[in-house]
C-alpha cells in the first residue's frame, strides 16, 4: 500500500473505533500477559536503574500493596534481587496516568472497541494529593488503594454491568462541547461519567454508606473519568496500529525519564529520547527545579486527537498555554499542520464544528519541525510529593526523526 | 578613520550554524545592533564569499572565518571595546526573539496547505523563500492549483523548466523565478508601483523594466490592466518562453487590455521570432522593447518597436486612442533640462534595478568606449573585483552576488550608501548615478537615507550626483516628495531613465555616430500562427493570495487592502539535508 492510503486506513480506524467501558476485573485475570511478578508502568520500557523518583516510588508502593514487600527497604531488595519484572503498559493494551503502575491484583477498567473488537485497560483514579501515581506509598495511600480495590471496584463492576456499558466515545464528544479537552480538563467528562453510573451504583449498592462514599470519592475528583477516557483512547490508537506503510503515530508515552513513540507501520519498535520538563504553572511553593521529567501515558489522548490537540475546546484552562483564548485556538490550529485528518466525531464549536486534528504524521512533524503539543500534569521529582503544577510539553523532535529514518530504511528504493 | 581611533577599535565575529532568518530580520538585527552603546558598525549577513567581501570593504572583517558556509549566519561587529562587543553579542538572542509570534495574535499557518484552508479563494501564491527551497514551495502551490509569483532567485534552471511545464499542463502560470514585479488586477506584487488601472497590459522578463514602463505610463496619464513578470530566464532557449507566451495569451483575451507592452533583454533569434509571431497573431497593438535590439523598422503591422523603456511607455500611450496629455511632475521635471556642463573624470553608477543597469550600458555605448560592470554587455568588460570600481563602472547591486542572504538594495540602502561614500572618495570620479526605485516592497523612504549621503559626498568636493526616480505620486513614498529631498541634497534628478543616462553621456563623453548593427527578424505572414498555451486562469476574478517568505510582501498586500494570508515558512526539517532527502524519498513513494 502507498503511504497515503495506509495513513488513511490507519486514521479511519482510529476515528471509527468505538470504545465502550464494559466491566472491571483484576489485572492478573484480564490483562493479557499479566503475571504475578510483573509490574506494568507508563511510557516506553525502562529499567529500575534509569527510573525516576515518582516511578520508583509507585513501584515500591505497588509491591507493598501486593503484599510482596513489607516496606520500602524490602521492596527495593526484592527489585534489586531481580525478582520483579517490569514492562510497558502498552505491551499489554494498558495505559496509566503519571507513573501508570498497574500490579497484578489491582482492579482495572475493561474497555472494548466495538468496531474492531480490541480491548484496552486502565487502573482506577485515586484523586488528588499524595497518591501512588505520583510515587507516594504512605499507609494513607495504601489504605485508599485497598478501599478502592475492595469496596469501590466491585460496586463499579456491578454498576457497569447493569448499565450495559458506557460509550466513552460519545462521552468524550459531549465533554469536548462542555469545555473539556480530555487530558488536563475532565470536569465535564467526569460529571457525565458519574451521571451515567449513579443510578446503577445506587441499584447495585448493598448499603448507603458505601454508596455515599463511592459517589463522594468519584464526585470529588474531576479526574475520575481520566483513566477510562485514556483506556478508551488506547483502544482507538491500538485499532490504528500495525498498518503496513503507515507513518501515523499510534503511541506517545513517557516514563519520567524517556519520551517514546510508536508508529503504525513500524510495529512494536519504540523511538525514545530524554523527556523534557514541562513548562507551565506551578502550585504555590514549587517551581521548575522541583519538576520531574515528563511522565505518564496520558499523551494517548493527544495521540488520538484530543488533549492538547483539542485546546480550542477548553478556553477555561488556557492559562496553561499563555492566558489568551486566541492562543488556545492557535494551539489547535497548529496541530492541523502535522495531522492527516480531522475527527469525524470530536468537533470544535468555536471552529465552526471542525473536527479535532487527528493522526500525527511523522513526515509532517519532521518537515515542519512542529512537534505535538501535550497538555500535562507536572510531577514532583521526588517520590510521593505529588502533583506540583500543570502545563505544556512537547516530545523531543529526535524521536520523530529516528522513526522517519527507520521508516525510510525499510522502504524499497 | 583616524589611526588612533582605529587602534582602540575591536573587531568581533560570530558564526551561527544552520540558522535561517529572512533578510528583513537580518537587516532589523543589524540596525538594532548599531543602536547599542559602543557599537560603531555591524554587519549581519549569510556567510557567502560576496558577503565576506562586503564585510571586508566595510572594515568589519580581516579574514573570513574558516569553514564558514553559505547557510551560516555571520554577525560582525566593530566596537569601541571588547566589553561593548560582548555586551552587544549577548543581546542578539533577545533581539531575534522579538520576532517570535506574540500571543493573542491571529494564527499564522505554517504551510500553503493550511493557508489555502484559511483562504480558499486565494488563486495566487507569492514565493520568496531562499532559492534552494523555492521550487518545492512553488510545486506545492501548483499541486493545490494555485498560480505562482516566484520572487526567489537562485532557483536551478532544470527546476524552473519542470515547474513551468507542470504549470502549463495544469493551465496555471508561474511568474519567475527571479520575478521581481507584477500587477494583477490592481494588486502590486513584490516590488511594484501603485499605478492607476487602465488598458495597457505589460509582459516583462525584467522587474525594474516593468516598473519603469508602468510608472512612466502612469505619470503620462495612462493606466495598467495587468503587468505579468516572466522571470529573467523565461526567454532563454532552454525554457522556451513558456510564461511569456502564456502571458501574451492571457492579455490577448483579457477584455480590460487594449494595448500590450512586451519587455525583455534580447532573446535568441529563435525565441524572438516565436514571440513576434505570437504577438502578430494578437488583434491588439503590441509594443516591443527587446532592450538593445535595434529593429529594421519601427512598426510592423500591429507591432511597434521601442528603443528604450521610456520610449516603450510613450509608444503604448500613443496606441491608446484619444489619449489626453498630462504634465509630468510639474515643477520638478523642468530641472532635468538644466544645462549640461562637460566634466572630466570617471562615471560610476550604483543601480538597484538590473534592467536599468543594462539599459544604461546600452545607451552609453554611444558615448563611452569602455564601461566595466559586474553584469557587462561584453565579458571583456567584466569588473575583476566587484568590490572595487575601475574607470567607468556600472554596478548592478541587485545582482545575485550582492543579494545572497542579504537584503535587496531597493529595501536596504546600507550597501549603496557605503558604496556611494567609497566612490565619492575616489578623486578620479566626476559623476555618480543612482536609481531610486519606489513602490510597494521598496524602502519606505529611501530619500531620507540617500539624501544625507548625497549631501555628504558633495560637501567634500565638487561631484555631480544624478538620481533617477522610478515611481509615482500614488506610491507609498510619494515620488514628488522623494524628488524634492534628493534635489535639496544637490542631486540632479530625472524621472526618465533614458534621458538621465543620455545627460550623463553628454557630460562625460561624446556622442559617436555609431553604425547600428541591424539584426533582421523576418516574419513571413504565412507563418503567423498562434503559438500560445492559454492558461485556464482568469485575470478578472478578485485578487487573493498566499504569501510564503518575505513578510514585507504580505504587509504591502494588506496595505493595498488586498486579500492575503501569510505563511510562517521555515526550511523543511530545519534545513537538515539528510531529513530533507528522506522526506523526498517518502514523497516519491506516493
Amino acid at each position: 500500500m502507498d503511504i497515503e492510503s495506509a495513513n488513511r486506513e490507519a486514521v479511519t480506524r482510529m476515528i471509527e473505533a468505538r470504545p465502550v467501558l464494559i466491566g472491571m476485573g483484576k489485572a492478573r485475570a484480564v490483562i493479557p500477559g499479566m503475571k504475578d511478578n510483573l509490574l506494568l508502568h507508563a511510557g516506553p520500557p525502562i529499567t529500575w536503574e534509569r527510573a525516576s523518583g515518582p516511578l520508583r516510588g509507585a513501584m515500591i508502593g505497588a509491591l507493598i500493596f501486593e503484599g510482596r514487600a513489607r516496606d520500602e527497604i524490602s521492596a527495593r531488595a526484592l527489585i534489586e534481587r531481580g525478582e520483579i519484572e517490569f514492562d510497558s503498559c502498552h505491551h499489554h493494551g494498558a495505559v496509566g496516568p503519571m507513573a501508570g503502575v498497574i500490579s497484578p491484583s489491582m482492579q482495572v477498567y475493561i474497555i472494548e472497541n466495538k468496531t474492531h473488537n480490541n480491548r484496552a485497560y486502565s487502573n482506577l483514579n485515586e484523586g488528588y494529593g499524595k497518591v501512588l501515581r505520583y510515587g507516594a506509598f504512605s499507609d494513607e495511600v495504601l489504605a485508599r488503594l485497598r478501599w478502592m480495590n475492595d469496596v469501590m471496584a466491585p460496586l463499579l463492576a456491578d454498576a457497569i454491568t447493569a448499565s450495559d456499558g458506557i460509550d466513552l466515545k460519545a462521552l468524550i464528544a459531549e465533554a469536548l462541547h462542555m469545555g473539556d479537552e480530555g487530558h488536563n480538563r475532565l470536569k465535564a467528562g467526569s460529571i457525565l461519567f458519574l451521571r451515567a453510573l449513579a443510578p446503577h451504583l445506587a441499584k447495585s449498592a448493598h448499603n448507603n454508606s458505601d454508596l455515599a462514599e463511592v459517589l463522594k470519592f468519584m464526585g470529588d475528583t474531576a479526574l475520575t473519568s481520566l483513566n477510562p477516557v485514556m483506556a478508551g483512547c488506547k483502544a482507538m490508537a491500538d485499532a490504528a496500529h500495525n498498518i503496513a506503510d503507515s507513518t501515523i503515530v499510534t503511541t506517545m508515552a513517557r516514563n519520567g525519564t524517556d519520551f517514546g513513540i510508536r508508529v503504525s507501520g513500524l510495529g512494536n519498535r519504540w523511538f525514545t529520547a530524554r523527556a523534557d520538563i514541562p513548562r507551565g504553572l506551578y502550585f504555590p511553593g514549587f517551581n521548575a527545579d522541583d519538576a520531574n521529567r515528563d511522565i505518564g501515558d496520558s499523551t494517548i489522548t493527544e495521540t488520538v486527537g484530543i488533549g492538547g490537540f483539542a485546546m480550542a475546546n477548553a478556553p477555561a484552562i488556557v492559562t496553561f498555554v499563555s492566558g489568551k483564548p486566541k492562543d488556545a485556538l492557535n494551539a489547535t490550529l497548529e496541530m492541523y499542520e502535522i495531522t492527516c485528518a480531522e475527527h469525524k466525531y470530536f468537533t470544535i464549536p468555536y471552529l465552526d464544528f471542525r473536527g479535532t486534528p487527528v493522526g500525527i504524521d511523522i513526515r509532517k512533524v519532521v518537515e515542519k519541525q512542529i512537534t505535538p503539543r501535550v497538555n500535562t500534569g507536572i510531577a514532583h521529582k521526588n517520590a510521593g510529593v505529588g502533583q506540583i503544577g500543570a502545563g505544556l510539553v512537547r516530545p523531543p523532535a529526535q524521536v520523530f526523526e529516528d522513526a522517519l529514518v527507520a521508516f525510510a530504511s525499510g522502504m524499497r528504493d | 578613520m583616524r589611526h588612533s581611533e582605529k587602534a582602540t577599535m575591536t573587531l568581533t565575529i560570530q558564526v551561527r550554524r544552520g540558522t535561517y532568518y529572512d533578510s528583513v530580520v537580518l537587516m532589523q538585527l543589524q540596525r538594532a545592533l548599531l543602536a547599542l552603546p559602543g557599537v560603531r558598525d555591524a554587519g549581519v549577513v549569510m556567510g557567502t564569499p560576496a558577503n565576506f567581501d562586503l564585510l571586508r570593504q566595510s572594515n568589519l572583517l580581516i579574514d573570513p572565518p574558516r569553514d564558514a558556509r553559505a547557510e551560516d549566519l555571520i554577525i560582525a561587529l566593530r566596537a569601541d571595546s571588547d566589553a561593548s562587543a560582548e555586551a552587544a553579542l549577548a543581546q542578539i538572542d533577545a533581539l531575534l526573539a522579538r520576532r517570535s509570534t506574540p500571543t493573542d495574535s491571529e494564527y499564522r499557518p505554517r504551510s500553503i496547505e493550511s493557508a489555502a484552508r484559511m483562504s480558499p479563494n486565494a488563486t495566487w501564491v507569492l514565493v520568496s523563500t531562499p532559492g534552494r527551497y523555492a521550487a518545492r514551495v512553488a510545486r506545492d502551490a501548483l499541486d493545490l492549483a494555485k498560480n505562482v509569483f516566484l520572487f526567489s532567485d537562485n532557483v536551478p534552471l532544470d527546476q524552473e523548466i519542470v515547474l513551468k511545464q507542470i504549470a502549463a499542463q495544469k493551465g496555471l502560470l508561474v511568474m519567475g523565478p527571479d520575478c521581481g514585479t507584477a500587477i494583477i488586477s490592481g494588486a502590486a506584487l513584490g516590488f511594484a508601483n501603485r499605478v492607476r488601472r487602465g488598458n495597457i497590459g505589460i509582459v516583462g522578463a525584467a522587474g525594474t523594466g516593468i516598473q519603469t514602463v508602468a510608472a512612466r505610463i502612469h505619470n503620462l496619464g495612462g493606466g495598467i490592466s495587468h503587468a505579468l513578470g516572466t522571470g529573467s530566464r523565461d526567454l532563454s532557449d532552454a525554457v522556451g518562453a513558456i510564461t511569456a507566451r502564456q502571458s501574451l495569451a492571457l492579455l490577448a483575451r483579457d477584455p480590460a487590455t487594449d494595448v500590450i507592452v512586451l519587455i525583455s533583454k534580447p532573446p535568441s533569434p529563435a525565441i524572438a521570432e516565436m514571440l513576434l509571431r505570437a504577438a502578430r497573431a494578437i488583434a491588439k497593438p503590441v509594443v516591443i522593447d527587446f532592450i538593445g535590439y535595434v529593429p529594421e523598422k519601427n512598426r510592423d503591422d500591429n507591432l511597434f518597436f521601442a528603443r528604450t523603456l521610456s520610449d516603450a511607455a510613450e509608444l503604448a500611450i500613443e496606441c491608446v486612442p484619444s489619449f489626453p496629455s498630462v504634465p509630468l511632475f510639474p515643477g520638478t521635471e523642468m530641472k532635468e533640462q538644466r544645462e549640461i556642463r562637460k566634466l572630466s573624470g570617471y562615471f560610476r553608477a550604483l543601480y538597484s534595478g538590473g534592467t536599468l543597469a543594462y539599459e544604461a550600458q546600452l545607451i552609453l555605448r554611444d558615448y563611452l568606449d569602455t564601461i566595466y560592470s559586474n553584469a557587462p554587455l561584453l565579458t571583456t568588460n567584466q569588473l575583476p573585483l566587484t568590490s572595487v570600481s575601475q574607470a567607468h563602472t556600472i554596478l548592478d547591486l541587485g545582482a545575485d552576488e550582492f543579494t545572497v542572504g542579504r537584503l535587496h538594495p531597493m529595501l536596504d540602502n546600507d550597501l549603496r550608501i557605503r558604496r556611494l561614500h567609497q566612490e565619492a572618495r575616489d578623486p578620479e570620479v566626476a559623476i555618480i548615478l543612482l536609481d531610486v526605485v519606489l513602490g510597494f516592497g521598496a524602502h519606505p523612504d529611501p530619500a531620507r537615507e540617500l539624501a544625507p549621503a548625497i549631501a555628504d559626498a558633495r560637501a567634500t568636493r565638487s561631484i555631480e550626483i544624478v538620481a533617477v526616480v522610478i515611481g509615482t505620486d500614488d506610491d507609498p513614498q510619494n515620488a514628488s516628495a522623494q524628488i524634492a529631498q534628493l534635489q535639496n541634497a544637490g542631486a540632479r534628478v530625472f524621472t526618465d531613465h533614458a534621458a538621465a543616462v543620455r545627460a550623463v553621456g553628454e557630460m562625460i563623453g561624446k556622442k559617436s555616430e555609431r553604425i547600428e548593427k541591424i539584426e533582421r527578424l523576418e516574419i513571413r505572414d504565412s507563418e503567423i500562427v498562434a503559438l500560445i498555451i492559454a492558461p485556464n486562469i482568469s485575470l478578472d476574478t478578485p485578487f487573493a493570495a498566499i504569501n510564503v517568505g518575505l513578510e514585507s510582501f504580505y504587509e504591502s498586500l494588506k496595505q493595498q487592502n488586498q486579500d492575503a494570508v501569510h505563511v510562517d515558512w521555515q526550511p523543511p526539517a530545519g534545513g537538515n539535508e539528510k531529513m530533507i532527502a528522506l522526506l523526498e524519498k517518502l514523497k516519491r513513494n506516493l
